[in-house]
């Protein structure tokens, strides 16, 4: 089990990883990256039972879904500090000929990478199918889903709702990252979600609450989130998050959704987050 | 001369539904593999999967009216080395679940085979927003997909076996009436092979699904009228069997297609642009015009349509004359 403060560091590095590649190639989305880096670093480096060595089928192993498949920067980095493949690899992303495409992809054989995502409301469906392949054959392991919150506009993330409620899909968790930002402005001024708990209450599953950009809150809500194994709901957890965390420049509004730092920004950036594994 | 005569080796044995057929094959499907599932959105007798149900109920999967959920939840069954058929109307399975098919499936080359039962006019009463004339171009259109069309009973019960041990995304299409059933029982069905029904010298007829015992019946007017044709029964759409129609075309000369589909986007198209690259020769397409359809009988909307025995017929006497 790591400590906090060892997660911290590497969701410092993780950061940094998010700001490069996208300034590297100059497009890319760093604000959702940077507000679900902590959670990422928590399932990857701490509370997921996983093999780097990467299997497909995930027998006896846990999976993460990213459904909001646009944050790509921070999967790729979490996934490569965590062993699937070189953080050298990093230096590629969105480039021709990469493994490491705009939107996550299995067509490249990225290792990590299960379905394709990027279209939204996806990917709950497919994490969904997931879980319940895991109950019929008697796999105990758990399925987490990131989705965004404005994801949840999709009536596709209703279906799923729907079904892991009706197949009492107590190996899944859903997290939708809650910074009420989406690319034409908030949430709520687009489309209004309201309270997003209640809803998922209504369908029948186990909701939660935590703070997306407090480690200790992370691992603390999911490990708690992973008693409730058996008890017949799937769980959801409304996880508040700041776009943009980490760079104080990028934080708040909705700004940073889907655009590149460029290199005097980049270098600012840089300056408020600490190196701790060295950068690819 | 009867089509009986001229295809001694497929004789009519009745009239079954190639849902039916579907179901059959689902439920051998089933007990040969552990890993095949079944998903189905609230079309359980429509698409005939209680066999499967009543033999494997644990691997079934009552999706609801949820088509883009369902889509989604067979790729991620695909991903822990499932085989899920998933089971609804042609409409749904493929025009309403599009992109879902094309990221979580196809381009994430998940190994699902997406069952859509109910094509075409044939459908019949229920009229123009159920009967979809243009899943096969939205299929074939698609990387990777392959698209099978079988003709009768046993060939899409024959098919529903064969695509369960096929590795890759697959649309199987059938449909809802009865209908004359004349491929030999328990066949070896191979992907990507069409059947020579009977040579000729005159003309090249390629039919796909229903529109195979159309065709039947239309050469065996023809050859009462001295024409010879050579009629190939093409299940496979995508891939194409290249070779086999290319070498039945240069030997004769002229081709025919004919499908129960938009004459946009489907087997024509196909047929044509291998022609265009390799050996141009005339075409005629039995297929619809480029519209939808409409409520009727089976029967009458063949016949509105242009897609009756005797518009076949025609077809092949244009091209015969061209």
């Amino acid at each position: 089990m790591a400590s906090t403060q060892e997660l911290q560091k590497i969701a410092s590095q993780v950061r940094r990883d998010i700001v490069r590649q996208v300034a590297g190639v100059g497009t890319g989305h760093p604000g959702g990256s940077l507000g679900c880096a902590d959670l990422l670093v928590a399932l990857y480096c701490d509370v997921m039972k996983h093999d780097p060595s990467f299997n497909m089928e995930a027998k006896g192993e846990d999976v993460f879904i990213l459904s909001n498949g646009h944050i790509s920067p921070v999967f790729y980095s979490v996934l490569a500090r965590s062993g699937y493949f070189d953080p050298k690899e990093l230096a590629t992303f969105r480039l021709i000929g990469s493994r490491l495409q705009g939107h996550p992809a299995t067509h490249e054989g990225l290792p990590g990478i299960r379905v394709a995502t990027g279209s939204l409301g996806q990917g709950i469906s497919v994490a969904s199918g997931i879980a319940a392949s895991k109950k019929l054959d008697g796999d105990d392991r758990w399925v987490f889903c990131l989705t965004g919150d404005g994801e949840q506009q999709e009536g596709q993330v209703w279906e799923a709702a729907l079904f892991g409620h009706q197949y009492k899909l107590d190996n899944f968790i859903v997290i939708a990252d809650r910074n009420h930002a989406q690319i034409d402005g908030s949430t709520e001024e687009v489309m209004s979600l309201g309270d997003l708990s209640s809803k998922w209450a209504a369908f029948g599953w186990h909701t939660m609450k935590m703070d997306g950009n407090n480690m200790e809150d992370v691992v603390k809500t999911l490990n708690a989130a992973k008693e409730l194994k058996g008890k017949g709901k799937p769980i959801f957890i409304e996880m508040a998050t700041t776009m943009g965390q980490g760079v104080d420049f990028m934080m708040d509004g909705h700004k940073w959704h889907g655009k590149a730092p460029n290199e005097e920004q980049s270098a600012i950036a840089m300056a408020q987050l600490e190196e701790t594994l060295g950068d690819y | 001369m009867s089509s009986s005569s001229l295809f001694p080796n497929f004789p009519v044995t009745g009239k079954k539904s190639t849902r039916d057929g579907f179901g059959a094959g689902l439920a051998v499907a089933g007990d040969k593999h552990d890993n095949v599932v079944a998903l189905c959105a609230d079309l359980v007798g429509s698409l005939k999967m209680e066999a499967f149900i009543e033999a494997h109920p644990e691997r079934f999967f009552q999706m609801g009216i949820s088509e883009a959920n369902m889509m989604g939840v067979a790729a991620g069954m695909a991903v822990t080395g499932h085989v899920p058929f998933t089971g609804t109307f042609a409409n749904f399975s493929t025009g309403r679940v599009y992109d879902q098919i094309r990221q979580s499936i196809a381009y994430s080359d998940k190994n699902v085979k997406i069952c859509a039962s109910h094509a075409g006019l044939t459908l019949g009463e229920d009229g123009a927003t159920h009967q979809i004339l243009e899943d096969i171009g939205l299929m074939k259109m698609l990387p990777g997909m392959t698209v099978i069309n079988p003709c009768d009973y046993n060939q899409t019960k024959a098919a529903t076996i064969a695509i369960a041990e096929h590795h890759g995304p697959v649309y199987l299409r059938f449909g809802r009436p009865s209908w004359p059933n004349f491929m030999p029982e328990d066949q070896p069905f191979e992907v990507g092979k069409g059947i020579l029904m009977k040579e000729g010298t005159d003309v090249s007829v390629f039919a796909t699904g229903h529109m195979v015992w159309q065709a039947m019946e239309a050469v065996a007017k023809l050859e009462a009228e001295g024409v010879s044709c050579e009629l190939i029964n093409i299940h496979t759409i995508k891939p194409l069997d290249e070779e086999l129609i290319l070498r039945s075309a240069k030997k004769t000369g002229r081709v025919v297609t004919c499908e129960e589909h938009n004459r946009i986007g489907g087997l024509g198209d196909a047929v044509a642009q291998l022609m265009a690259r390799n050996h141009p020769v005339p075409q005629e397409y039995v297929a619809v015009d480029d519209s939808f359809g409409e409520s009727g009988k089976p029967e009458q909307l063949l016949d509105k349509y242009g897609l009756s025995i005797d518009d076949t017929a025609d077809a092949i006497r244009r091209c015969v004359k061209r």
